[in-house]
């Protein structure tokens, strides 16, 4: 077994300037609807915790070994778990990347605080 | 097609050069469009052309030259090929 890291930022301005220009098909091609879901507060989409969740996708390819962007956005989803926590689902080419790379399980840890929205991703790695 | 591809381009990748100087096989990532800026890119170029990326496109590769972004749009649309 091996581990594998991958790490990213993003920036909430960068993500407010995207709102601003392409408003919710910008949200509807990146985020799932329970990532949006997960970053409204009081009807207000918070550009931080977007800017995490892209990073947190970002991060996922890293781990997987694949480089940026291998596979659509939407494919790699940050839910919360019981307790809170973000865990990540895979679905569609981003599941069959990470399958054929070995990897069995994946841990995130999401971080936003002002300028920049940050993850890091710890791929489990067998065979 | 490749004027309006440009101006896409220019307008949302951030590059920070002229974009009439990149040539149409040249790295766009390399050049220093991140990945959060393609996505301004794609949504830009589907305004211009009025198409829409199924998923399957919405990857690196698709969006990593004007030539391939070309290949794609065409795929999409092969009126514009002409």
């Amino acid at each position: 077994m091996a581990l594998r890291i991958g790490f990213d930022l993003e920036s909430p301005a960068r993500v407010s300037e995207s709102l601003a220009a392409h408003g919710e098909r910008y949200l509807r091609r990146v985020y799932t609807a329970a990532e949006i879901a997960d970053c409204r507060r009081v009807g207000v989409v918070d550009p931080c915790r977007l800017a995490a969740r892209f990073a947190a996708k970002e991060a996922t390819f890293k781990a997987i070994g694949v480089g940026t962007a291998a596979a659509s956005w939407r494919d790699v989803e940050v839910l919360r778990g019981p307790s809170a926590d973000p865990r990540l689902v895979l679905h569609g080419d981003a599941a069959t990347l990470a399958q054929a790379a070995g990897i069995r399980e994946l841990s995130l840890s999401l971080s936003c605080a002002g300028s920049f929205g940050a993850a890091i991703v710890i791929a489990l790695v067998y065979g | 097609m490749n004027e309006k591809i440009r101006q896409a381009i220019g307008d949302h990748a951030r590059l920070g050069g002229d974009i009439h100087t990149l040539a149409d096989d040249a790295d766009l990532y390399q050049a220093g469009m991140t990945s959060h800026a393609s996505v301004n890119v794609m949504l830009a170029l589907e305004d211009a052309f009025d198409i829409e990326f199924p998923d399957r496109m919405l990857t690196r590769t698709v969006f990593e030259s004007i030539a391939s972004i070309r290949a794609a749009l065409t795929e999409l649309q092969p009126s514009l090929a002409a």
